[in-house]
């Protein structure tokens, strides 16, 4: 159920496109990267190298796609869900033979200038294969048990996959991010109810698996489980790193300490800083107003994006960019919840702050579809 | 899969619915996420400030300088040389073992101090610096400097260490200081974080420790910025220390130097008092040791060797011992001015009337001889001062009572613990009555107190209280010993002391009598006599038995000293001032197990005096005309001995 099946009054062409793209979007994503731009500075010590220069690189490359997605119909999208889908799939599979191996995870394939993280490109096409299969199905059998297990399996498969590099980070936002989707197309509340009960029943499980021969989780993800649930049993050790982040973050204080002025990450007391921790530079550097400032432009972003969903008619346009809305705010929620002591630390960077290129890139392609799907909703 | 209308706009319902819920939810952990950031920003902010600032700064002590030790001249007694140091940190070297490893390859450290300084990085606190080396040569520290970046942690340091440059000399009133130990920690009552510095050095014994407080100063802080890898990003603020301050000795360091010479081969002590303001001006005891070697720490073997634990006891000469004040002996005869003065005070005894010496004297059924065996014929004060005939005092001595007697050597400075900056300074036994009673549950009887009158039994003086004792009967003033002239440039009370309150025309006739010992020929002490008209000497010999009767195989009594093993021979002492018409120099000379005090002890105090009257090696002239060709060898063989020791800066204008 299409675009073309509304009473279409006006269709934007050409570079036209252009004036109706979701602007607040695209300033609060510049704003956000900006942000990044000055930790990033911050973190190298005064120094645009070496992540910087690289970082805005990418964001550069990254507005452009952005703006040739927007500009190419929305239709065209979902027609390529599919194979986007089954490609990211394929790497997935690829990565567990020749991938290549960093800190005990293997993620990477190697593409000789870059490296290539399939998982990246399953977080959006995910989002993508199941807004267009709701899109395709007929409403009333959305909550048909059959047509349940199928968008599961969608879910399940590269989930698996993911989980097995391990990444649980990915793993979780994937899940959760599918199941968003799912229930926003209207499945019925109890299949949530019981996914809840087993999602319960899996903590169980890998709890009781702990110390025996089907362990399910890596020792160190146990470990982090462990000093998540205190932290201070292990100061020195693996409770470290949360603990001088949160003494990062509390230290900031209302106003921070000053740009570059942080103590804890100058003085390399923060693990990850240019990556994973970043928030902590932040918090620390320009305090609550800095932070919560941040904070406020990710809620933004995530409102209005469900504010171009509820306005847009077409199926798939809107549940694509809820997905990308829900997966953004998985993104933020969860660092922001580890670095603060609030969830384990499951290495999910901070959305277009953290350095990284294949996740920049990839959030500015999923921001591509929300901008298509917002330049081409039927008006 | 065409669908009508109206279950397109159904399902649009139900989006936006969900769309809406979700969103919610959304804004909902956005506004947790706020609320936690404003707990722990804004409510818990600044404890967080302060952990941050736990993180950062390291609070540093600085050592200050140790004060200077001088000597009265100006000479330098102990010193602050500076060395180069290699320390090391356990959170900077990571590997330690493998660093140390690497260390031990550019430098060659001793295996027990790298046993030592691995132990110590084990229990330290992994930011404190452990010294691996010490006295490094410049080259090693130029190649450990080289190879910095394969030796995290290790750093290399400028230090202070002590040094004596007066070596031996000294060691008796100087003392020597060492690394704080445990002992020393659970010993003293000091909350001084300065001696949480491991190896920080503090005065052990004798002036060193003593005058600790002063010496030490106080210990400056400074606080740096380290990072999370524990290295030092900058210094933020500094206070310095205040440096020890200098001490002053009125030890004169050549006279020192002579008297560490002229002792030297003998068990012995001799010490110079300026009576007139109860300066020490010279202190020795022999043998000595080098102090040097205990300032980092002395090895097992010397110890061993200074503590004589190979030697057979009735040998040991105690080279750790500061006689001066630690020894005490019997002063025999060098008493008798006491029992003497104490007579003359309470007029039982007239200096003119005369006691018949047959040899002996008997006390009731027991018979006390006279040293001379054939008797003294008879005697006055003045006689049996200069001929030290014992029987006069056993006569005298009866008629005075042993408590008065007690209490004029007590109005001398015997059996008193006089307050010198010393360690273990002994305060002797004055013994009367009561002490007896007190201490040994018996009745004083009249034969005890016929010893004490020749100091033999219970009397016990060090050669300090004997030196003291000359002093007051040349001056007739309490003099007090005085070993510290100044500290910090704060000159220091006088020890001239009040008059004693002695009848003059009886300490006169004492005086005269002691002049004779030396200066008349039937003196005891004429053939050590002082020439020099200007410097002429008044004193008295003392022999003081150490045992009882010795017998040899035949069974016969052995009176010849020579013929006795080494610790059964008497000991020498012998007791001057001089110039005897306007004093200015006592001195007390303890030779152990030397024999009779005019032969082994009367010598030495005779140079003595003489080296500090002429402040210098005297002219051969000050000697009487029999012995110069024996001191002019004497002081040949003694100028290898002597060094050139130079005044130094004036301290007082410092």
């Amino acid at each position: 159920m299409s675009y073309l099946e509304y009473q279409v009054k006006y269709v934007p062409s050409g570079f036209r496109k252009l004036m109706y793209l979701n602007w607040p979007v695209v300033f609060l994503i510049t704003a956000v990267s900006g942000f990044g731009f000055l930790m990033l500075y911050s973190v190298a010590g005064g120094s645009m190298d070496p992540w910087v220069t690289a970082q805005s690189q990418r964001f550069g490359l990254g507005l452009v796609v952005m703006m040739v997605m927007a500009l190419i119909p929305i239709w065209f999208w979902r027609n390529m869900a599919l194979v986007a889908y089954v490609v990211a799939l394929l790497l997935l599979v690829a990565v567990e033979f020749v991938g290549v191996e960093r800190n005990g995870s293997q993620r990477w394939i190697d593409l000789g200038p870059m490296d290539l993280q399939p998982s990246e490109l399953m977080k959006i096409s995910l989002v993508m294969l199941l807004a267009a299969y709701y899109d395709w199905l007929p409403l009333n059998k959305v909550s048909k048990p059959l047509w349940i297990i199928i968008p599961l399996i969608f879910i399940a498969a590269p989930a698996y996959l993911v989980l097995s590099q391990p990444d649980l980070g990915t793993t979780i936002l994937l899940v959760t991010g599918g199941g968003a989707i799912m229930f926003l197309a209207g499945v019925h509340w109890a299949y949530f109810a019981t996914v809840i009960g087993a999602g319960i029943a899996l903590v169980t499980a890998v709890f009781q698996s702990r110390g025996t021969a089907w362990q399910i989780l890596k020792d160190y993800q146990y470990r982090r489980i462990d000093t998540f649930i205190d932290p201070t049993q292990d100061p020195l050790g693996a409770g470290y790193h949360i603990t001088q982040a949160k003494i990062a973050l509390g230290s900031g204080g209302w106003t921070g300490r000053g740009f570059m002025q942080g103590t804890q990450s100058r003085l390399n007391f923060l693990p990850e800083k240019h990556t994973d921790f970043i928030f902590t530079t932040l918090a620390e550097e320009f305090g609550f107003l800095g932070a919560f400032g941040l904070l406020i432009l990710y809620a933004l972003i995530i409102i209005f994006c469900v504010m171009s969903a509820v306005t847009n008619k077409d199926r798939f346009a809107s549940l694509v960019t809820m997905g990308v809305a829900v997966t953004f705010f998985l993104f933020f929620a969860v660092n922001m919840a580890m670095v603060m002591g609030l969830a384990p630390v499951v290495g999910v960077p901070l959305p277009l702050v953290s350095y990284g290129g294949s996740a920049m890139l990839v959030l500015m392609v999923a921001f591509g579809l929300v901008q298509s799907a917002h330049v081409h909703k039927p008006r | 899969m065409r669908r009508g209308p109206k279950e397109t706009a159904e399902g649009a319902r139900r989006l936006s619915r969900r769309a809406v819920l979700l969103g919610t939810a959304q804004m909902g952990v956005v506004a947790i996420l706020g609320g936690r950031m404003a707990t722990m920003q804004v409510e818990q902010a600044d404890e967080f400030r302060m952990l941050a600032e736990e993180n950062r700064i390291n609070l540093g002590l600085i050592p200050p300088a140790r004060g200077l030790i001088y000597d009265i001249n100006g000479v330098v007694l102990a010193d602050n040389e500076q060395h180069y140091t290699i320390t090391m940190t356990r959170e900077g070297a990571g590997d330690v073992d493998e660093v140390l490893a690497r260390l031990s390859r550019l430098v060659a450290i001793d295996p027990e101090q790298l046993e030592k300084a691995r132990e110590e990085l084990r229990v330290r606190s992994s930011f404190v610096p452990v010294t691996v080396a010490e006295r490094v040569s410049w080259e090693d520290i130029s190649r450990v400097t080289v190879n910095a970046p394969a030796l995290p942690g290790v750093v290399a340091e400028l230090g202070r260490s002590r040094h004596y440059p007066q070596g031996p000399d000294m060691a008796h009133v100087v003392g020597y200081v060492g690394p704080v130990s445990d002992y020393d920690l659970s010993r003293i009552e000091d909350q001084d974080p300065l001696l949480q510095i491991p190896r920080f050095q503090i005065g052990k014994t004798m002036v060193e420790n003593n005058l600790e407080q002063d010496l030490r100063g106080s210990a400056g802080t400074k606080r740096v910025e380290v990072n999370a890898a524990g290295r030092v990003m900058r210094e933020l603020d500094r206070v310095e220390g205040l440096p020890g301050s200098d001490v002053q000795l009125t030890v004169d360091a050549r006279l020192q130097n002579y008297i560490q010479a002229r002792l030297s081969g003998e068990s012995a002590a001799a010490i110079v008092l300026d009576v007139t303001n109860g300066d020490i001006k010279g202190i020795g005891s022999a043998p000595s040791y080098d102090p040097n070697l205990f300032v980092q720490g002395i090895s097992v073997a010397l110890w061993d060797e200074l503590n004589e634990r190979e030697v057979d006891p009735k040998l040991h000469r105690r080279p750790l011992a500061a006689k001066t004040v630690q020894g005490t002996y019997p002063p025999g005869s060098t008493f008798k001015m006491v029992t003497a003065l104490a007579a003359l005070e309470d007029g039982v005894v007239n200096a003119d009337e005369t006691v018949r010496c047959v040899g002996h004297s008997d006390v009731f059924d027991v018979r006390f001889h006279c040293w001379k065996r054939s008797g003294h014929g008879n005697m006055n004060l003045n006689e049996s001062l200069k001929q030290s005939c014992d029987v006069y005092y056993y006569d005298i001595s009866q008629r005075v009572g042993i408590d008065k007697i007690a209490a004029m050597g007590r109005k001398l400075g015997l059996g008193e613990r006089h307050d010198l900056p010393m360690s273990a300074v002994r305060s002797g036994l004055m013994p009367d009555k009561a002490w007896k009673r007190e201490a040994r549950g018996e009745d004083w009887r009249v034969g005890d107190t016929v010893n004490a009158s020749i100091g033999q039994g219970y009397v016990a003086t060090s050669p300090l209280q004997l030196a003291v004792m000359t002093a007051r009967i040349a001056t007739g003033n309490a003099v007090k010993p005085r070993l510290v002239k100044s500290i910090g440039g704060v000159e220091q009370p006088s020890g001239a002391g009040e008059s004693l309150g002695l009848n003059e025309n009886n300490l006169r006739r004492i005086r005269r009598a002691m002049f004779d010992v030396s200066n008349n020929s039937r003196g005891t002490a004429y053939r050590s006599r002082i020439a020099e008209e200007r410097f002429k000497m008044a004193g008295k010999t003392g022999t003081s038995q150490v045992r009882a009767i010795v017998r040899d195989e035949n069974g016969r009594v052995i009176t010849r000293n020579e013929d006795l093993p080494w610790n059964a021979r008497d000991h020498a002492l012998y007791v001057a001032y001089a110039p005897a018409d306007n004093p200015k120099y006592a001195v007390a000379v303890v030779v152990e197990h030397g024999g009779g005090g005019s032969v082994a002890a009367a010598p030495i105090a005779r140079d003595v005096l003489l080296q500090a009257l002429y402040e210098g090696t005297p002219p051969l002239e000050a000697y009487p005309a029999a012995v110069r060709g024996t001191i002019a060898n004497q002081q040949r063989q003694m100028e290898a001995m002597l060094r050139d020791i130079q005044p130094g800066r004036d301290t007082d204008q410092a």
